[in-house]
């Protein structure tokens, strides 16, 4: 019993421990990186900053993940789609701060529009020269499609594979869309070049060690959102629905309407994510939107642990780094260690590392009793 | 008001429900008082749960009417707003949130505001904890309440989703083979429970077991087919030469 309090503290101080680990972040890595000297064993090089930026906006887009899928047993195979048209908008945005310094100097029309011999710019990109009016589309595009979805698919009572299906369906579409020239988002070759961001050069070390720091914070601030709703008598709800969905309608719950609400959330989510990750990786094309990446997603998420948040965000991290070792090492052995990693973590690990690791701890101290809730956990049992 | 006291709770007429060709409601019509118990038996494949899905929202009849407190036709309804209007559900099977922790069932059942943006901000009230405490002492799960739902035995879940019904607080509770799998004890403890519960509320009780019905002293509505084949008080119905048919064998 002397080991409770420790455990006490990791169960209720997760998510404080989470924030905290991220604000930390944000502040010591852009520190490390522009006030150590490159000399410095401190040091932290802007690539790393980079690459490190890019994992976080990934864990965004599993923690969002995680929202629906292991809270409302949602499985989206589209999630990836919501985070390509927030990057879409963040480069479009991009894209009308080029202005004349495009490679044909055309003073309003960007570069692939000039090349395609477009006269004036086409109605669905005015405005993104505005940094507000972009930020609102980062979050409003994601989130009207997602209410368009779901309003038909859960009115009609799609659920499981079907609506899995469904969504994997919708990243193809948007796939082949926005792979045509005459779409208007810059074909194949996506949008790319950008130079600078707020007045800011995208390429400077500041600039990145900022983008950084804003993508640490949004985690945390999309994680704190996350754990807010699973939290509140609206979560309890989700769970219900997810596990007996019929039952939850017979005690008067709409529940295309908890669902409605929680894929508008999560699909925002997305779409913030997105929207981080362009300006670090510096292009968005269409094959963001392929359902690889989507399910890729879904990957991270379950070796993680579904259903845990912290445990989405944590799989997101780990698997891309094994994804940057190994792409680096053996790059073409990669796709058969992430399907290798995921038929094990559901062979050997089916609640993912979080959920595997929380699960263990208060069974060790109830003497064998199966999984308690934290909450429960937390109390005296016996 | 008083136009609506004297008329019946439920009113089903002549509802009658195919799939695929097979009549599972057969001009089916039944009457039930405000306050009233009725027990309703029946072969396997009468109809007893396709009634209660047509009743609840599930199933919507290809004819017939079904109303509720003499104004409310619920065949156009579905099954959030027939469950907001006052009827509950118990299933055949326990079907309680095995993840959610006892207390938390008997939360989410509790009658309230059932909008997402309610629930999001819902703080549990001084009320709301006092009835959660009253619902699991009826039940006898005061001291489970933060165990998972999952860790029950059999006959707690069943005792559970009784709990669920309270928490509704609904006019008229579907309560669907409520003590099967029980031992002798929990099925004459269960008898009991319901006709404390029938002080309150109007309940329609679905079962198979005899004695279970014969303690309920009740009157029995007896399906066949699809419809009702004798209406009565038990040994009434039993006496009936077409009910012994059908029990025990054509």
């Amino acid at each position: 019993m002397t080991r409770r309090p420790i455990l006490l503290t990791f169960i209720t101080g997760q998510c404080a421990a989470l924030v905290a680990l991220l604000v930390a972040l944000a502040v010591l890595v852009p520190a490390l990186n522009l006030l150590v000297p490159p000399t410095s064993a401190f040091h932290v090089p802007t690539h790393f900053v980079v690459l490190f930026g890019k994992w976080l906006t990934y864990a965004l887009l599993a923690v969002s993940l995680d929202l629906v899928w292991g809270y409302c047993g949602i499985l989206s195979l589209g999630h990836g789609a919501f985070f390509a048209l927030g990057g879409y908008a963040m480069g479009m945005y991009l894209m009308r701060q080029i202005g004349p310094r495009g490679v044909y100097a055309h003073p309003v029309l960007p570069d692939f529009m000039v090349f395609l011999n477009w006269k004036e710019l086409p109605v669905a990109w005015w405005g993104f020269d505005h940094f507000p009016y972009a930020m609102l589309m980062v979050l409003l595009v994601p989130g009207v499609l997602a209410f368009a979805l779901g309003w038909f698919a859960f009115r009609a009572r799609v659920t499981g594979v079907y609506l899995s299906i469904i969504t994997q369906a919708m990243t193809y579409a948007l796939l082949l869309g926005f792979f045509r020239n005459n779409f208007g988002f810059g074909g194949n070759n996506g949008l790319t070049d950008f130079k600078d961001i707020l007045g800011f050069n995208v390429q400077a070390a500041g600039t990145r060690a900022a983008l950084f720091a804003l993508s640490a914070l949004a985690l945390a601030g999309g994680f704190l959102i996350a754990r807010g709703i699973v939290t509140s008598k609206l979560g309890k709800v989700l769970v219900a629905i997810r596990d007996a969905e019929s039952r939850t309608r017979f005690l008067g719950y709409r529940v295309e309407r908890y669902k409605l609400f929680v894929f508008v959330i999560s699909a925002m989510m997305a779409g913030l994510a997105g929207a981080l990750y362009v300006p670090q990786v510096g292009i968005i094309n269409p094959s963001e939107f392929s359902p690889a990446n989507s399910i890729e997603a879904v990957i991270w998420v379950a070796v993680g642990g579904r259903g845990t948040l912290a445990g989405a965000a944590l799989g997101a991290v780990i698997v891309n780094a094994a994804k940057s070792w190994f792409t680096g090492a053996l790059p073409e052995y990669w796709l058969f260690a992430l399907g290798g990693l995921f038929v094990l973590t559901t062979l050997l690990l089916p609640k993912g590392i979080v959920g595997s690791i929380s699960e263990h701890w208060p069974r060790r101290r109830n003497g064998g009793a199966p999984r308690l809730p934290a909450a429960a956990a937390a109390q005296p049992a016996e | 008001m008083d136009a609506r006291t004297t008329q019946a709770l439920l009113y089903v007429d002549g509802v009658s429900v195919s799939f695929d060709g097979f009549r599972a409601l057969n001009n089916l019509s039944l009457v039930m008082d405000p306050g009233e118990m009725r027990a309703i038996i029946g072969p396997n494949g009468a109809g007893k749960t396709t009634m209660m899905d047509v009743i609840t929202g599930k199933t919507r009849p290809d004819e017939g009417d079904v109303v509720f407190q003499g104004s409310h036709d619920l065949t156009a309804l579905d099954e959030a707003a027939i469950a907001t209007l006052g009827i509950g559900r118990k299933f055949q099977k326990p079907t309680v949130f095995e993840f959610h922790t006892v207390a938390d069932n008997v939360l989410l059942a509790l009658k309230g505001e059932r909008g997402v943006f309610a629930n999001l901000m819902h703080r549990l009230s001084g009320a709301e904890q006092d009835r959660l405490d009253e619902i699991l002492s009826i039940v006898k799960l005061k001291d489970r309440r933060d165990e998972l739902a999952a860790n029950l035995s059999h006959g707690q879940k069943q005792w559970l989703e009784i709990g669920m019904l309270l928490a509704q607080d609904p006019a008229l509770l579907l309560v669907d083979e409520p003590v099967a799998g029980m031992t002798d004890s929990e099925t004459a403890e269960t008898a009991e429970l319901l006709r404390r519960i029938n002080e309150t509320h109007s309940v329609l009780v679905v079962e198979h077991d005899m004695t279970f019905v014969r303690d309920l002293d009740v009157k029995v509505t007896v399906l066949h087919e699809g419809s009702v084949l004798a209406e009565g008080s038990l040994d009434q119905v039993s006496a009936n030469e077409r009910v012994v048919e059908v029990y025990l064998g054509r």
